[in-house]
């Protein structure tokens, strides 16, 4: 099973769409690969600059509702091809989310005292995170030193994480 | 136990349960365009897996950019044609008879009360209208759709909404819908499947109920559903007359894919929308929206009337009787699409055409285009677009652009003017 986490950008906004995540002009592209340059081309977001700050980071940790607007699986799939396979939120659109783990990639959803937390703490520090699946923990390493946080995701999630995505198990279910 | 329509629907074709709170559920219609399926295709040749389950279940178009702009487009439109061709899916429609997806689709009688459908498209939720359970997807939901005709949901809790009242003249679906999101914001049903009942809905035509529950995901909500009734009935009588012995029959058949009295809701709304005025959008969310009054003197750069969202034969009557005999504003751009062959002939047999025409409207062909910022219709960065669609996403329409959401009777008033007003159609 491949491993999820690294660096962290965060993103201190609720409601990022999907046409921000990747707008709707790039949908014509039919390779993922293709995808890379524009991965939230148009994001509103004082402080961010996609360009610069995406490179190196593998997880993003945001506020409410992420993803939510179009169904286009090309949202997780720019994440994907720019080595992000972790997001972090309250909560997210329903059609992002299960986008997600239908690609083997993690959506975590944790309440609002521990985004809140996550923010206040960590987002001006340099960050990496990794997630351990077999122990439902987050764990967040920063100025040399660690800590672990609970999440918790449904069995059907882990499983396509874990067997790598939906084609496959409902292949071999259904 | 009493059951919400939603969950009758999922009782009646759930055929796993592999875990808790996931319904791996049979599928009635699998819908597809040449935006999201082309990678579920090319996915499955690449799994050596390139299969139908059920090509009668299966309706394609080519809708999003058409005819195609470029090499691009025109590769997509061939990957979907040509997989059409391969498996023998009939109700494939090409260029000259395509159609916006969600008012193509059902004019075609494909989705009837109590069916399970998914599309790879946001907006799918429109066919809940019927009383069906359709939700948007993304490709790798759609790509198994297609193989095995299943696809898995969480439990369908439902928010009910009791739409009370009369809708005064000038006002329409599309303000209702509007004034519903900016009360549920854009997170406020997500996860959740939106019941739309009350008076004013049972007096809603299906067109109108299309574009009400057509806005359902920019709440989030899985779905939008109406009861079917006897107007559900009659829209789809063409297609179902063989299957009944008469209307009555039809609408008695129908009437078990209805909530039952009692059944448990997460949360229940009553508006009453006597007073309401035409609504818009400003800002960059679908939930932030005030009345048409209070954007006023807003100016306009073009205004598009079309989409999913009221692109029909309604819509259109509705902007013509603002614009006929009338000018658009010399400063404004006005292109409407009417969203399907049978939209766009009706319209040419009414005179409606010919009042867009007159008026200074372009008129192009049945496509999704401008609303995603695609095709005919992209702003240019600074530009603003009175626009009858679903979303006004930052560069929605076009990189840098703005668009105010709006009926097709305030936009076809705010193109005469060159900046937002509400139409004549309207008395406070």
């Amino acid at each position: 099973m491949k491993t999820f986490g690294g660096k962290v950008l965060f993103l201190d906004r609720s409601d990022i769409n999907t046409d921000e995540i990747i707008p709707a002009k790039y949908l014509t592209e039919i390779t993922k690969e293709a995808l890379k340059p524009y991965l939230l081309e148009d994001l509103i977001l004082d402080g961010v600059d996609p360009k610069k700050d995406i490179e190196g980071k593998s997880v993003i940790i945001t506020r409410e509702n992420f993803g939510c607007g179009s169904s286009r699986e090309h949202a997780p799939w720019a994440l994907e091809v720019n080595n992000i396979n972790v997001v972090i939120a309250e909560n997210f659109a329903r059609i992002f989310r299960q986008n997600m783990y239908n690609c083997g990639m993690l959506a975590i959803e944790l309440p609002k005292e521990k985004i809140d937390y996550l923010f206040n703490t960590f987002s001006k520090k340099d960050v990496t995170l990794s997630v351990d699946l077999d122990r439902d923990k987050i764990i967040i390493e920063a100025e040399g030193k660690s800590e672990e946080i609970d999440f918790k995701i449904g069995g059907f999630d882990k499983t396509l994480v874990k067997e790598g995505g939906w084609v496959g198990y409902a292949d071999k279910h259904y | 136990m009493k059951y919400t329509l939603a969950e009758k629907i999922f009782n009646a074709h759930r055929v796993d349960m592999p875990f808790e709170d996931t319904h791996v559920l049979k599928l009635d219609a699998v819908f597809c365009h040449e935006i999201t399926t082309p990678i579920a295709i090319t996915d499955l040749q690449a799994r050596g897996m390139d299969r139908v389950f059920d090509p009668s279940k299966i309706k394609a178009v080519i809708d999003h950019v058409t005819p195609a702009k470029d090499s691009k487009t025109a590769e997509q439109g061939k990957i979907l044609r040509d997989w059409a061709r391969r498996h023998g899916i009939k109700d494939f429609f090409d260029i000259g008879r395509n159609g916006v997806c969600h008012a193509l689709f059902p004019e075609k009688g494909f989705v009837r009360p109590g069916y399970t459908v998914i599309m790879g498209d946001s907006h799918t939720c429109t066919h809940g209208a019927f009383g069906a359970f359709a939700a948007g997807v993304g490709t790798t939901d759609l790509e198994v759709g297609i193989l095995k005709g299943v696809c898995a949901f969480r439990s369908p809790k439902t928010i009910k909404i009791v739409l009370n009242g009369k809708l005064k003249p000038g006002v329409f679906a599309k303000d209702a819908i509007l004034y519903v999101i900016k009360e549920l914001t854009v997170n406020g049903a997500t996860n959740k499947v939106i019941e739309f009942t009350g008076p004013i809905v049972d007096e809603m035509s299906m067109e109108a109920r299309m574009t009400l529950c057509n806005m359902a995901i920019e709440a989030g909500g899985t779905c939008g559903v109406c009861y079917p009734d006897m107007t559900t009935v009659e829209y789809l009588w063409d297609y179902i007359k063989d299957e009944f012995e008469s209307k009555e029959a039809a609408l008695k058949e129908y009437s078990k894919w209805i909530s039952d009295e009692g059944a448990e809701y997460e949360k229940v709304y009553e508006f009453d929308l006597s007073d309401l005025e035409p609504m818009a959008t400003f800002g960059y969310k679908p939930d932030q929206v005030k009345p048409v009054r209070e954007m006023a003197g807003t100016k306009i750069d073009q205004v598009y009337i079309g989409s999913c969202t009221n692109g029909r034969i309604e819509d259109l009557r509705a902007a013509a009787e603002v614009l006929k005999g009338k000018k658009i504003n010399d400063n404004v751009r006005g292109i409407v699409s009417p969203a399907t062959p049978a939209v766009y002939n009706q319209a040419l047999k009414e005179g409606i055409i010919e009042i867009f025409q007159e008026a200074g409207f372009c008129v192009t062909n049945p496509t999704c285009g401008a609303c995603l910022g695609m095709s005919n219709g992209v702003l240019a960065s600074g530009e603003s677009c009175a626009s009858t669609t679903n979303r006004n996403f930052n560069g929605r329409m076009g990189k840098g652009g703005m668009v105010y959401l709006m009926s097709p009777a305030t936009a076809a008033a705010t193109a005469i003017a060159g900046e937002i007003v509400n139409s004549d159609l309207f008395h406070s």
